[in-house]
């Protein structure tokens, strides 16, 4: 049995229903039908709906896309769906439905309700929202008919009034009811008949995979549920992680302590490292990622929808092996590393070693991502961690990240191909160099080559143009419905110029033109 | 409704009780498609299939009791396929389980061999080997090779347009329910209820009596639920008939993609000669169309891209063609306009090249060009008012739209500004465009125009409204409720209106070609008026009150010192015996066409707009960012300013989308790559422009008696979309300095940007 709450409403789900999609749960077995499918694929955001968790004795709103997301996912926690945001007693309007009705936000309606919810989760996180954080929420609902203008007015009024709402006032009382729920015996963790099942602790993970080798995990779930909705196959058993302690865990190891969580040793010179565990939300990887590599950011806003980033996670995105996953390549050019559990064993690897083939990975019978180690930027050498007042000297090793993902949609979309470039400069010398490219090749990876051009070598129109050639000897990318195989590769190669005009132009000026199109430029560019 | 989860789709509708039912659980239906382009099937082995758990009921072609073909206008579209196969994804059979999923599963267990042969899917090939699903037609007016020839400036060249998938929210659907005498209700997300009734009843082999289709409102169509939605319909009611239980059929949403018709993708090949200033002399125009396997709805889709051939300019020679080629593809249908937006986007592509070629900014092009209705003869001393079908422009915006946006939108200050920017950017380029619409109002069909309603006022005073549009987002049910309350002087509140059902109002038009307020709102008002007029008579006559002293406002009636509530009026005149129910109808004056000729008044009028669009390009990678967009455009007298400018911005983006991210791929063998929102990308929010001014023309009467002289909004807006296409254009010129007009096929996506990009640079480096 499964315990969360539909709104106030306890419910209990056997375990057999546990890897219904809540889709199909709300809609065929609580009809209620106010939850849309669109395209049960998670790209529509129709059926989005929002979950409220415990953090920190506080209630955390995160939207997702229930058609993608499974009923094993909710144990004790508050699935919140279009039909409960207007007061009960006297149907008044929530102010999200409110400003949706007001600015004409609606026009065949279908879905408004997803939307709707996305923006809930909005008012709840972000009062006071800018347009870009706006569109970063609402970037998952996909509105046919608006034009989406009165849709990001509405967005506008409504976080522009955001104040306490009837989930405000319920918040105490939903927070003592789930805490009621969290503890719980893992009853089906020795029972191998079971088709879900929820290990708590790395151990059981270990423990179920060795007993159930054909078993598959879950995390986020946001592209394993396709093979549900789309190919129709079964999946189970399902071992699903998202309630395995370690795995939900962030912290940062300090050159003075050791891996407490792994027992590994530190033995590099790396002056700090973060571990994020394989199941932890890429929403909630965003504020260490992007503080560590800012130019990150943007990449990982790009990531899918707010949904998919609720719900994917870091783990997920790298055990799928992916050849267009987003974050691998810059994992790979961070110089990042996992941990994998088999039993009792730990080991470390390089991201880049991993991926093995296409959809194929290093990863033997039995073992799991445990977590990610993500090196710290190079103290002192990162351009976020400057300030004016201590200028570099001039001759100082400076550490150079940038992130590119080109895609044929800017937001909610794969990337056709991304590059990520790891580059330290001294002296107008790039002395080290890392890079990593996806969707060029049936797995993320480095381009060994075109590192070698590049190191050594000022980043000059001379060394950019062998730097471009040798890209050829690493890659030979495909044509599929995303783009052709020549479009692939004059991009990669374009943006190694994109690279040297930015990294040689010196630190943005005011009066200076953007060097790429963002979501900020764009804003900003208008005449 | 919508905002609270509260509004009803088709899928919500399925009464899922089970056994408290008497018709027992219901049915889902899942249907089986072929997985090659074109050929025959050899063998269909559906054993497998029957015996999957939960299927209940398995049918093939043989299984349907009446009328095989569902074709719409002409024959060609089986409902299943019963010999030749002719796309990928062509419906072979169909399986009822007790579920969607199990249905689904099933249809997956079929054993099929095919006798293959090859398929034609590339449209180019199509227009080689004269392969069409329909005659071209032609239309012309004065002699275009001679004006040609003798024009002291040519340029011919090539254009593809690409095709465009509906995506509306809420996929194919329909619920059918077995009444008691072998009658079937049907609920359906449908543009065309008379049209699927007619469809059902010939499967059926039932008379149309028997048949009632039901749409109380759809989440989207845009037009792919003209035609398309009847198969599924058809399947649904061939279930329920045979089963007596209630069936659904409502397709995933990559069985959607794959199975139903798209906007169809044109090749469009010109010449055209002009004077040295850049006023066009001549055009030569080759209109292809790819329709896919069918004729389905293509004759006149591809009519109406020739009749917008022209937009908004005076082609004084003009040979215009249109092909409708075959290919072993889906059977392209309907979307919002409905080829226009292809045949416009031609015109405003050589726009662009005379102004290359003779140096100027495009918009002076577009200006000079402009139809004249008032003064100024051509050099040869014809009016430039007439249309290459022969329709002569009388009432046309245009210039004044043009010029308005000119000045509030700061057109040659920010043309100033853009070419600055982009002499001191290497890398980002900005474009600037703006470009103007004239489209068509009518069905080209003219026994289309036509429409009916039905009222009934209650003698508690509430009023029941039925007409036969349907409502898929475009606010048309409240337009109406607003025509028939002013005409009563009740407020909209009091007005209900009923789902559209074919049992209410007979023979109706599809809710199509942006008519769907014009007809169906002067329905409603001849339908008001009546019962007005019987309430007039009646208090005249029982107040001894002259009926020119009674008065309908407020939500009263005023007979003469007396007031009474509508309720009381209501009260008296059915206590004397007057009759408070009404029908109207209404047919569209004035129009009349001849196909042979190819002239005659299509349109009853024509709707006006013009769009200024702004972007930014990067050279780089071909990505691009839309950044302001200042849009103003002709509704007449605006019956609802919030609903029409919802039109107008959905419009613009929904076509922004056609011309940019939204690129339909199939691979070598006829299957549809983009067969997923992740593959096929219609715009998101943070793709609409965010500077995005939007105004309605001030003063505008409709010159026409139209309903409140307002005019049509559904599908005009679209075409200004082709603003930011051209603007994309404009700024690929800038990397080579606007000496040569950039070679770009639509969806400008960035692959074909940067393709523009590099071929321009090439050249640039080659001189």
């Amino acid at each position: 049995m499964l315990h969360f709450l539909l709104n106030q409403e306890p419910i209990a789900v056997a375990d057999a229903h546990a890897e219904l999609t809540i889709l199909e749960w709300l809609r065929v077995h609580r009809r209620k039908c106010g939850t849309k499918e669109g395209c049960a694929s998670g790209d529509c955001g129709a059926c989005t709906v929002v979950v409220a968790t415990v953090e920190n004795d506080a209630l955390a709103y995160r939207a997702i896309n229930s058609c993608i997301a499974f009923v094993g996912s909710l144990h004790a926690k508050q699935l919140i769906t279009v039909e409960d945001l207007a007061a009960r007693e006297d149907g008044k309007l929530h102010a999200v439905q409110q400003a949706m009705l007001e600015q004409h936000g609606s026009q065949c309606g279908f879905c408004t309700p997803g939307f709707i919810m996305s923006m809930f989760a909005l008012y709840k996180n972000h009062p006071q929202a800018t347009r870009h954080t706006i569109a970063q929420s609402l970037g998952g609902n996909l509105c046919r008919c608006t034009g989406y203008r009165p849709i990001m007015d509405a967005a506008l009024q409504a976080t522009r009034q955001a104040t306490d709402d009837q989930f405000s006032a319920q918040a105490e009382a939903c927070v003592k009811k789930l805490k009621a729920l969290q503890p719980r015996q893992p009853a089906n963790a020795n029972d191998n008949s079971a088709r879900f099942h929820r290990p708590t602790s790395a151990q059981q993970l270990a423990t179920l995979m060795q007993q159930n080798p054909q078993a598959r995990l879950l995390a986020g779930g946001t592209d394993l549920a396709l093979e549900v909705t789309q190919q129709l196959n079964s999946i189970t058993p399902i071992i699903f992680l998202g309630e395995v302690t370690e795995l939900r865990h962030t912290h940062t190891h300090t050159h003075e302590n050791t891996h407490a969580a792994t027992n590994l040793a530190t033995t590099d010179e790396k002056p700090h490292e973060h571990e994020i565990g394989a199941a932890v939300p890429l929403a909630d990887c965003g504020a260490l990622l992007c503080a560590e590599y800012p130019d990150l950011a943007e990449l990982l806003s790009r990531f899918g929808s707010a949904q998919i980033r609720n719900q994917a996670t870091l783990g997920g995105n790298i055990a799928n092996a992916s050849p267009i996953a987003d974050l691998p390549p810059a994992l790979i050019a961070v110089g990042a590393r996992l941990v994998l559990q088999q039993g009792a064993r730990l080991r470390r690897l390089a991201v880049e070693d991993y991926f093995l083939d296409y959809h194929k990975t290093a990863l033997a019978q039995g073992e799991f991502i445990r977590s990610v180690l993500l090196p710290g930027a190079q103290a002192g050498r990162s351009p976020t961690r400057q300030t004016s007042a201590q200028p570099l000297h001039a001759n100082a090793p400076t550490q150079k990240i940038r992130a590119y993902k080109i895609s044929k949609r800017f937001d909610d979309d794969i990337s056709t191909l991304c590059a990520v470039f790891n580059v330290t400069l001294q002296d107008e010398v790039i002395v080290a160099v890392r890079t990593g490219f996806g969707g060029l090749a049936a797995i993320p990876k480095r381009a060994h080559h075109c590192e070698q051009a590049l190191l050594g070598n000022p980043l000059n129109r001379r060394t950019v143009q062998q730097a471009q050639r040798a890209l050829n000897e690493d890659f030979q990318p495909i044509s599929d419905a995303r783009a052709s195989a020549a479009y692939r590769m004059t991009v990669a190669q374009n943006l190694l110029q994109r690279l040297a005009n930015e990294l040689t132009a010196g630190e943005q000026l005011e009066n200076q033109p953007p060097s790429r199109i963002s979501v900020a430029t764009a804003a900003a560019a208008a005449c | 409704m919508h905002v609270t989860g509260a509004a009803l789709y088709i899928d919500d509708q399925i009464p899922f009780s089970g056994s408290a039912n008497e018709l027992g659980s219901p049915l889902f239906v899942c249907v089986g498609g072929s997985a090659i382009a074109h050929g025959a099937v050899k063998r269909m082995d559906l054993s497998r299939v029957k015996q999957a758990p939960g299927v209940v009921d398995v049918v093939t072609a043989e299984d349907i009791p009446g009328q095989l073909d569902i074709g719409a206008v002409f024959p060609g579209d089986p409902l299943l396929v019963a010999d030749t196969i002719e796309y990928v994804g062509q419906p072979l059979f169909a399986v009822a389980a007790t579920d969607f999923t199990s249905a689904r599963k099933a249809v997956k267990l079929a054993r099929l061999e095919y006798h293959e042969q090859r398929p034609l899917l590339d449209l180019a090939e199509a227009v080689a080997k004269r392969f069409y699903v329909r005659p071209p037609h032609r239309m012309q007016r004065g002699d275009a090779d001679a004006a040609l020839a003798a024009a002291p400036n040519r340029l011919h060249g090539e254009l593809r347009i690409g095709g465009q998938e509906h995506f509306y929210l809420e996929g194919q659907a329909s619920i059918a329910i077995p009444e008691e005498d072998g009658s079937l209700t049907i609920l359906s997300s449908n543009q065309n209820p008379t049209e699927t009734q007619k469809l059902v009843a010939q499967v059926m082999a039932l008379p149309m009596h028997k048949v009632t289709l039901v749409t109380r409102r759809m989440g989207g169509a845009f037009g792919g639920k003209e035609t398309q939605a009847a198969a599924w319909a058809c399947l649904a009611a061939l279930f329920a008939a045979r089963n007596h239980r209630v069936v659904e059929c409502k397709l995933a949403r990559g069985d959607d993609m794959i199975m139903t018709g798209k906007r169809h993708n044109f090749l469009h090949r010109f010449a055209v000669g002009f004077t040295d200033h850049g006023a066009i002399t001549a055009l030569t125009s080759m209109l292809a169309a790819q329709c896919g396997n069918s004729p389905d709805l293509s004759d006149a889709i591809v009519d109406r891209a020739m009749f917008h051939n022209d937009n908004c300019y005076y082609l004084p020679n003009v040979t215009i063609d249109g092909l409708r080629c075959k290919t072993h593809t889906v059977s392209n249908t309907a979307f919002r306009g409905f080829g226009g937006p292809q045949g416009m986007l031609a015109i405003e592509s050589i726009m662009d090249e005379i102004a290359f070629a003779v140096g100027k900014d495009p918009l002076e092009i577009r200006k000079l060009n402009l139809y004249d209705t008032d003064s100024g003869n051509d050099s040869s001393g014809a009016q430039r008012n007439i249309t290459p079908y022969h329709q002569r422009i009388t009432d046309f915006t245009v210039p004044q739209i043009i010029a308005q946006l000119e000045s509030e939108a700061d057109y040659w200050q920010r043309r100033e500004q853009i070419k600055s920017f982009n002499a001191a950017s290497p890398v980002l380029k900005k474009g600037l465009a703006l470009t103007p619409v004239k489209f068509g109002i009518s069905f080209t069909v003219s026994h289309l125009n036509q429409a009916g309603a039905l009222l009934h006022m209650y003698t508690d005073g509430s009023i029941l409204l039925n007409h036969g549009g349907t409502e898929m987002g475009q606010g048309l049910m409240i337009k109406v409720a607003q025509i028939v309350a002013q005409e009563l002087g009740v407020s909209p509140a009091r007005i209900q209106v009923s789902a559209t059902r074919t049992d209410k109002i007979p023979n109706t038009a599809p809710t199509a070609a942006s008519s769907g307020t014009d007809i169906n709102g002067m329905a409603a008002r001849n339908a008001a008026r009546t019962i007005k007029q019987r309430l007039r008579a009646h208090l005249s006559a029982q107040y001894q009150t002259p009926a020119a002293q009674i008065v309908f406002a407020n939500d009263q009636i005023t007979v003469g010192e007396q007031t009474l509530s509508i309720a009381q009026g209501a009260k008296s005149a059915w206590l004397a015996r007057v009759q408070l129910s009404a029908s109207g109808f209404y047919k569209t004056p004035k129009i009349h066409y001849c196909r042979e000729t190819a002239r005659g008044r299509p349109f009853y009028y024509y709707a006006n707009g013009a769009a200024i669009s702004e972007v930014i390009i990067d050279t780089l990678t071909g990505e691009y960012k839309l950044l302001r967009a200042d849009l103003i455009h002709d509704v007449g007298n605006s019956i609802n300013p919030g609903v029409d400018i919802g039109q107008i911005e959905g419009g613009y983006v929904q076509g922004v989308g056609w011309l940019t991210s939204e690129e339909l791929k199939w691979d070598e063998r006829g299957r549809l790559l983009t067969d997923s929102p992740a593959t096929y990308k219609i715009p998101a929010i943070a793709d609409a422009p965010p500077i995005f001014n939007v105004r309605l023309l001030e003063n505008a009467a409709n010159r026409e008696d139209t309903i409140f002289h307002s005019k049509a909004v559904g599908e005009p807006p679209l075409m200004l979309a082709i603003s930011a296409w051209c603007a994309i254009r404009d700024a690929i010129a800038a990397v080579a300095d606007h000496t040569r007009c950039p070679k770009l096929d639509a969806p400008a996506t960035p692959q074909e940007i940067l393709k523009a990009v590099d071929a321009l640079r090439a050249l640039k480096v080659a001189s």
